[in-house]
């Protein structure tokens, strides 16, 4: 039997149900295309969280901010296709906050380390150390696992079924 | 606690079936042609025997995994990262009602032993638990030949990220992974990655779907990317999961292709609580006071995050930490 596997995308995804005798809160239950589809680009939202680690969803359209982070963060492609711009940082640039993306003012002087490509699927490392930027032609988004952080967006009742 | 010692002890050979029947602690297990029988001194339990070597053997890959794994409402084991609950009936609200219900505890290498030398008895040539049912033999009917390779496959964990040098690979033709016949209807292409001079090797990218494209097993989560103590893992879903998992801390899934349906009860009595049915692109937290068990029509992607601060497990017993992730504020 052949076999059609059913990937989203911004522009054709259908939420699941949650059918509980439970406070649906507790299952923040959100969609990764629909949070990015109502999302400014590079809004840094957070759909899952597990103490201070959080996974954020980011609708990538032009060219981001730079951020850092004190740790390794991943990024997984969901949809598009997504550049990611890396600049090295000497050590005293690496941000020393407690976790997560910072936003820095500007490119970061320090040379750059090159670029990843990467579409649906694929996943990419932003490594500690290093300052990268996102840039898309049309409209992408990532799913970035990493720490709760300065960047980080909340609006969990703007993103869950909550009935 | 008490934590029993004594090892799995084979207590018999069944003339007709070929099987051995085994003592562990106050439970015994046995086999016949269709079902597992678990006796302890108050009750007796039947499992039919596909689910429950399915159970088995991924309860042994896991490590026990978070938290509690239910072969079905009344058996199962609770992890104590350490030491391992082997119980029956006492999380079922009717088997603590009549006062049968049986927990004994053991070092987590004895329940380990255990559970290995009974799937390894148990299982034949051509039955594979860890395969979706249409991918592998029956595990029905009389002993024939004990399989050879080894049970458990697939828990390769990465410690940063898969496919950097030196960390787990990434699963490919080459590692005897092919793409499985559920997912060949999807174009998989690598990320394009450029190095500056004297940066070769620092950028690292990988097709993360195509990794659990070939995954040769099911409901087998394997690390993938870690921050911190924040694990992420990817499994490929199909069927059913074979066990009920009620964990001991809150855990995220996010769906990244197909559906799966997860029916929710109450942890600790089994009361049914209702169904979430999530599709690509949802995500859902799995609260610490559920036990879940996914149903995946299609062999599907799945992401579920984990936390693996030591110590958290107690810090949600006491009470300290709700049962639910997030702060709606
Ligand atoms: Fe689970």
């Amino acid at each position: 039997m052949a076999y059609k596997t059913h990937v989203s995308s911004l522009s054709a995804f259908e939420k699941g149900v949650i059918e509980l005798k439970d406070d649906l809160r507790k299952y923040a239950f959100s969609n990764v295309f629909e949070v990015a589809s109502h999302s400014p680009p590079f809004e840094r939202t957070a759909v899952a969280q597990n103490l201070e680690y959080v996974a954020e969803v980011m609708r990538v359209d032009g060219e981001s901010p730079w951020y850092a982070a004190p740790h390794d963060e991943f990024a997984i492609v969901m949809d598009g296709e997504i550049t990611f711009n890396f600049v090295k940082l000497a050590d005293a640039q690496v941000p020393s906050h407690a976790g997560g993306a910072a936003q820095l003012g500007a490119k970061p002087n320090g040379p750059t380390m090159g670029r990843v490509r990467a579409r649906r699927g694929h996943q990419v490392l932003l490594p500690k150390g290093a300052a990268y930027q996102l840039t898309s032609a049309a409209p992408g988004v990532v799913l970035v696992q990493t720490m709760d952080g300065p960047v980080t967006t909340k609006r969990w009742s703007d993103i869950c079924t909550l009935s | 606690m008490d934590v029993q010692s004594s090892k799995v002890v084979a207590i018999g050979t069944n003339p007709d079936t070929g099987y051995d029947s085994f003592r562990l602690g106050q439970f015994t297990f046995r086999r016949d042609e269709y079902f597992a029988h678990i006796e302890w001194p108050k009750g007796s339990h039947i499992i039919e025997i596909d689910r429950f070597l399915r159970a088995m053997v991924r309860d042994i890959g896991w490590g026990f995994f978070y938290g509690w794994i239910f072969f079905d409402d009344i058996f199962g084991t609770t992890n104590h990262y350490g030491t391992v609950d082997v119980f029956a009936g006492a999380y079922d609200q009717g088997c603590k009602d009549q006062g049968i219900d049986h927990l004994e505890t053991f070092p987590a290498e004895v329940v380990k032993d255990a559970f290995e030398t009974i799937s390894r008895n148990w299982i034949n040539e051509g039955y594979d638990p860890l395969s979706a049912p249409l991918e592998t033999g029956s595990p029905l009917g009389s002993k024939t030949r004990e399989r050879t390779d080894p049970l458990v496959r697939g828990f390769q964990s990465a410690t940063r990220m898969l496919g950097l040098e030196g960390d787990a690979p990434v699963r490919s033709d080459a590692t005897g992974h092919p793409i499985n016949r559920a997912f060949a209807d999807l174009e998989f292409d690598k990320p394009d990655i450029e190095c500056e001079p004297g940066f070769e090797g620092q950028l690292h990218a990988i097709n993360l779907f195509d990794h659990i494209a070939r995954a040769d097993v099911t409901w087998n989560p394997s690390f993938t990317a870690i921050t911190g103590a924040s694990i992420c893992c990817v499994t490929s879903e199909e069927h059913m999961l074979p066990v009920i998992h009620g964990n001991d801390r809150n855990e995220w899934f996010i769906q990244l292709t197909d559906e799966i349906h997860w029916q929710i009860a109450d942890k600790n009595s089994g009361l049914p609580r209702g169904r979430i049915v999530m599709k690509a692109g949802d995500v859902c937290a799995m609260p610490a006071d559920i036990r879940h068990q996914g149903f995946s029509p299609k062999r599907s992607m799945l992401m579920v995050m984990e936390n693996g601060t030591p110590g958290l497990e107690l810090r949600y017993a006491s009470g300290e930490l709700k049962p639910y992730p997030v702060d709606f504020g």
